[in-house]
């Protein structure tokens, strides 16, 4: 346990003045300011539509949710994934991670955890700010009726969901990341996965929840279907969490195994 | 096996069907400075990285500090520090802060930074970004990284590359330092036996994945004892003559006997004796092989 908490904290301290920690921060701070600013400035044309305030707050949330979910959330994980990895690839530190008096499971652990942490701050921020700038809107426009619904259920729901939607993705990439020092590669197979996914969850198909990259479009798909009849009751564990877990799991200990013979030549 | 550091025995290491290493059996006494030589492509750095299990080797070929390093892995990376062909260094982080993560990986005090920063002589650039540092400053920080755990055996995989002269000098007097007043083991690999020669206490030289010689420094400076080159006419029966007068005739050539040189008196003496036996001596002089010329001899040969 010492050597996966001493590791872990390595990774922070590597990784504290990256672009892959405040890509953490910045991207839900840019992307619910921008939707802020909108329901801001576009005050006088969302009020026209007298929204409830249960439905004023599935517009605003879902605005975020929807950037995140279907688009940026896989790109995120790739590029999270890829990150973690490329530290050592682009330093050709791995000889020196693997002299460390340490076992490899708590180094391997560790950067997997730190882009799990990474994906979590990220998704947190999103649900937050989603929530907190609601309230600060309320403040700046007094007509708006945000402060009728509490939508922390629907943001820790869909936001959980959305979570643990992507570890699928996520393990995935991580293995790709780690044999491959290259940006391209893992980029490019995780392009064409998340534009796969994205059509064949559009589509409907029967098996679209078997592509890990179409597990969070899946999984946000439900939330807002059910949105509209009672959000507080919509499950957390259906099928594509499920699917992503499990996903998570084989593809993290094929990653280990990958560890275990990676050849530092 | 327990005054050794490090110990191989019968070592072999393929990459597929390429032989990297063969029946390699290293004997690092503990203590020593090993000189570790060869030209490049010998299989040094391989074997250095087998000796930090980043090449896994076949069980029971390879013992740090009479422990078996598959099964004692964590335990012998405890007590050793290294340094493999570019040092590994973060680029984005400043050289204090690539050693303040190397003391976090390794739970040892922050403080331990600094302090190797000065030894190194790189406390004015400690907060200057790695990736701005010279060949020679990421050198000697990557020495810094393998000093800062106080570890028994150091392994040094071509540590002056890139240094200029002074550098140079300072590493060579830090390995002395440490081997002689701290009690450390040090393995360094060089493709320069001149570089070695002035610290090593012993030496191993490899080419081609084997172990060509391995002594201490004084048996590899035996080897290259010096010789007494003598042109002479009538060659057989000369040298017969001096077989006959109890000289050990070392080589012989259609032109030049060699013979042990022992001193000038007895050169002199050998000279006159032959002389006086109806032999012409057309010329009589000393050579020796120098280090550099008997490892180039040493590795040409395999």
């Amino acid at each position: 346990m010492r050597a996966l908490y001493i590791s872990l904290v390595s990774e922070f301290y590597k990784s504290r003045k990256t672009l892959a920690f405040w890509a953490a921060i910045l991207l839900p701070v840019i992307v619910c300011g921008l939707i802020t600013f909108g329901f801001y400035s576009g005050s006088e044309k969302i009020l026209a539509r007298h929204y409830p305030p249960m439905m004023l707050w599935g517009n605003y949330i879902g605005a975020a949710l929807g950037v995140m979910g279907l688009l940026v959330m896989p790109f995120y994980v790739i590029f999270m994934a890829f990150s973690v990895n490329n530290i050592e690839h682009k330093n050709d530190t791995w000889k020196m991670l693997f002299a460390q008096p340490l076992n490899k499971f708590s180094i391997y652990a560790a950067k997997y955890l730190y882009a799990v942490f990474l994906i979590l701050i990220c998704l947190f921020l999103f649900a937050t700010l989603t929530y907190g700038f609601g309230y600060l809107l309320q403040v700046l426009v007094p007509e708006y009726n945000f402060n009728q619904y509490n939508p922390s259920s629907i943001l820790i729901n869909s936001y959980t969901k959305l979570f643990l939607s992507s570890f699928g993705i996520l393990s995935l990439q991580f293995i790709l990341s780690l044999l491959w020092g290259d940006f391209l590669k893992p980029m490019g197979i995780g392009f064409v996965g998340t534009i796969m996914g994205i059509i064949t969850a559009n589509v409907g198909w029967k098996y679209a929840y078997l592509n890990p990259y179409s597990l969070p479009t899946l999984a946000l798909r439900i939330t807002k279907v059910s949105k509209n009849t009672d959000p507080l009751e919509f499950p957390i564990f259906t099928q594509e969490i499920w699917t992503s877990l499990i996903y998570a799991i084989i593809l993290f200990i094929i990653g280990y195994f990958i560890v275990t013979k990676k050849s530092i030549k | 096996m327990g005054n050794y550091a490090i110990e191989t025995v019968g070592l072999n290491f393929n990459f597929g069907n390429q032989v990297i290493v063969k029946d390699l059996s290293l004997q690092v006494p503990k203590g020593s400075i090993y000189g570790f030589l060869g030209p490049n492509g010998a299989g040094k750095t391989t074997t250095i990285k087998i000796l930090l299990n980043l090449l896994k080797s076949p069980s029971d070929q390879v013992f740090i500090f009479g422990k078996e390093i598959n099964s004692n892995r964590i335990a012998t990376l405890k007590r050793i520090g290294a340094l493999v062909e570019q040092p590994a260094i973060y680029g984005h982080l400043t050289g204090k802060e690539n050693l303040i993560n190397r003391c976090i990986l390794l739970g040892i005090k922050k403080t331990k930074a600094d302090e190797m920063l000065s030894l190194v002589g790189l406390a004015e650039a400690a907060n200057k970004k790695a990736n701005k540092y010279s060949l020679g400053m990421k050198q000697r920080l990557g020495i810094a990284q393998a000093l800062i755990s106080d570890p028994e055996l150091l392994l040094l995989d071509e540590p002056t590359n890139g240094l200029d002269p002074n550098g140079i000098i300072e590493v060579r007097n830090l390995m002395i330092d440490l081997a002689t007043k701290h009690q450390k083991t040090i393995l360094v690999s060089s493709h320069l036996l001149a570089e070695i020669e002035r610290t090593a206490t012993h030496v191993g030289i490899i080419n081609k994945g084997q172990l060509l010689f391995q002594g201490t420094i004084n048996e590899l400076h035996l080897l290259s004892k010096p010789m007494l080159e003598i042109e002479v006419d009538k060659i057989e029966s000369a040298s017969s003559f001096l077989t006959k007068s109890g000289y050990e005739i070392a080589a012989k050539t259609d032109r030049v006997i060699t013979v042990p040189f022992t001193s000038a008196q007895k050169s002199g003496e050998l000279n006159t004796l032959l002389i006086q036996n109806g032999f012409t001596v057309s010329s009589l002089y000393q050579q020796r092989k120098d280090l550099e010329n008997l490892f180039l001899d040493i590795t040409k040969t395999n």
